[in-house]
């Protein structure tokens, strides 16, 4: 019982990060946070056991689909996508492009790399999160980041702060 | 026969650059790269940009979390809290909008435009509740203007409001609904804030009009199939001034040097 909101409760850092790389938006992501702790602790019951942040990261993840859907924007990503040269380089423009590289990307390929790379799921708990099978995880990988390559080298040389 | 002799997949070298590859493939991958320098290099591509990612995310982990994610707060008042969280994020998008269609409905019987100010307006609540980010590239950058323009399809400027105690912040580039639209942010020495939004219309020209929606209200006009959004706090007069003053400096067409080196110095003030 206090276990369960324990954990919940440790896994606040990392939704938001999460949900701000996803949506790009502080508040959008805030809003999104919240109300996946509210679900998620309505439905405590429903929680059998197993990995608890995989669990929150669906139902936030399911959240922002819905999001999506109900602003039914349809030419956000293909507006962004088709050719967007990024702005010659200040200081600060390795974030932006990295930015605006993951706008450029379909929302499940976005998901995928930043679950992976930024919140360190496995490939087997993606596809957990996404409902689908691994493979479908690893095609989405692959293509998120050929399509981040792509954007970043049509435009100016990769990131620099590569380390 | 060794492991290092079973080819190289693709998904193995995703797995090599997120650390999950079994370590008996390891030496495999590495001798594999040693002689694909296209892979190689498409592996080093892969790593800097997780290194991009975390190092423009990674610190919001460590924020303070703020006190709306108390769960005890969040649980308490049971009901009314359920069907706020559950119906926040859509009633706040769509409230917004439905309330301005319904009010401009009278005003603008061309469908296109409604949406157009409606977006516009969303937008500008969006935006100017943001503390930390209310825009993406700052006045003071020169790319400011001809991105935005480059991406909107049309030569866009920052009018120049000084004289109404506005100063351009800067901008951000947004989906619109026919297309790419640009943001511009204003700011009073108070806080008070005012955006002015361009975006392609499939609309006639117009002349301007005014539309409040509660305590918000908006300017708009369009004119050569770009159409300009003025919002702010419901002021009518001062916002139809503010107006006007933008919709001249469109329409004057001179260079728009002056306007953006007038717009720049608020780095250091």
């Amino acid at each position: 019982m206090g276990g369960f909101r324990q954990s919940v409760a440790a896994s606040v850092p990392a939704l938001r990060r999460y949900a701000r790389a996803l949506t790009r938006d502080a508040e959008v992501a805030d809003d999104l946070v919240q109300d996946t702790l509210v679900r998620a602790l309505r439905s405590e019951h429903l929680f059998h056991g197993g990995e608890l942040r995989s669990w929150l990261y669906t139902i936030l993840t399911n959240l922002n689909r819905n999001r999506l859907r109900a602003l039914a924007r349809r030419p956000a990503m293909a507006a962004i996508e088709d050719n967007d040269a990024p702005d010659l380089a200040g200081p600060e423009a390795g974030g932006r492009d990295i930015e605006r590289a993951l706008a450029a990307l379909a929302d499940d390929q976005r998901s995928v790399l930043l679950l992976v790379v930024l919140e360190g799921l496995s490939y087997r708990e993606v596809a957990e999160v996404q409902g689908v099978p691994i493979g479908t995880v690893m095609s989405r990988l692959a293509r998120a980041r050929m399509q981040i390559k792509d954007y970043l080298d049509g435009n100016r040389p990769p990131l620099r702060r590569v380390k | 026969m060794m492991e290092r002799d079973v080819p190289v997949t693709a998904d193995e070298l995703h797995a090599y650059v997120d650390g999950v590859l079994p370590p008996d493939r390891r030496a495999a991958v590495e001798a594999w790269l040693a002689v694909h320098p296209n892979d190689a290099a498409d592996v080093a591509q892969w790593r800097a940009q997780a290194d991009a990612i975390r190092a423009r995310y990674g610190a919001i982990a460590s924020e303070t979390v703020p006190e709306r994610f108390d769960l005890d707060r969040l649980t308490r008042p049971r009901s009314s809290w359920r069907a706020i969280a559950a119906t926040a994020l859509i009633a706040a998008a769509i409230g917004a909008a439905a309330g301005w269609i319904a009010h401009g409905v009278s005003a603008s019987p061309h469908p296109g435009f409604e949406q157009f100010s409606a977006e516009a307006l969303n937008a500008h609540r969006l935006y100017i509740a943001e503390v930390r980010h209310p825009i993406e590239v700052g006045a003071g950058e020169s790319h400011l203007l001809p991105w935005l323009s480059r991406r909107v399809g049309a030569t866009l400027r920052a009018p120049n409001l000084e004289a109404y105690s506005l100063k351009l912040l800067g901008g951000r580039l947004l989906p619109g609904p026919n297309g790419p639209a640009a943001l511009f942010m204003y700011e009073t020495p108070a806080g008070e804030r005012y955006t002015f939004y361009c975006s392609r219309a499939n609309a006639p020209r117009t002349a301007l009009r005014y539309n409040a929606s509660g305590d918000t209200a908006a300017v708009l006009w369009v004119e050569s199939e770009i159409g300009y959004v003025v919002s702010g706090p419901a002021a009518r007069e001062r916002l139809i001034e503010i107006a006007q003053s933008a919709y001249r400096e469109m329409e004057s067409r001179l260079p728009t040097r002056s306007t953006e080196n007038e717009a720049m110095p608020r780095r250091g003030s």
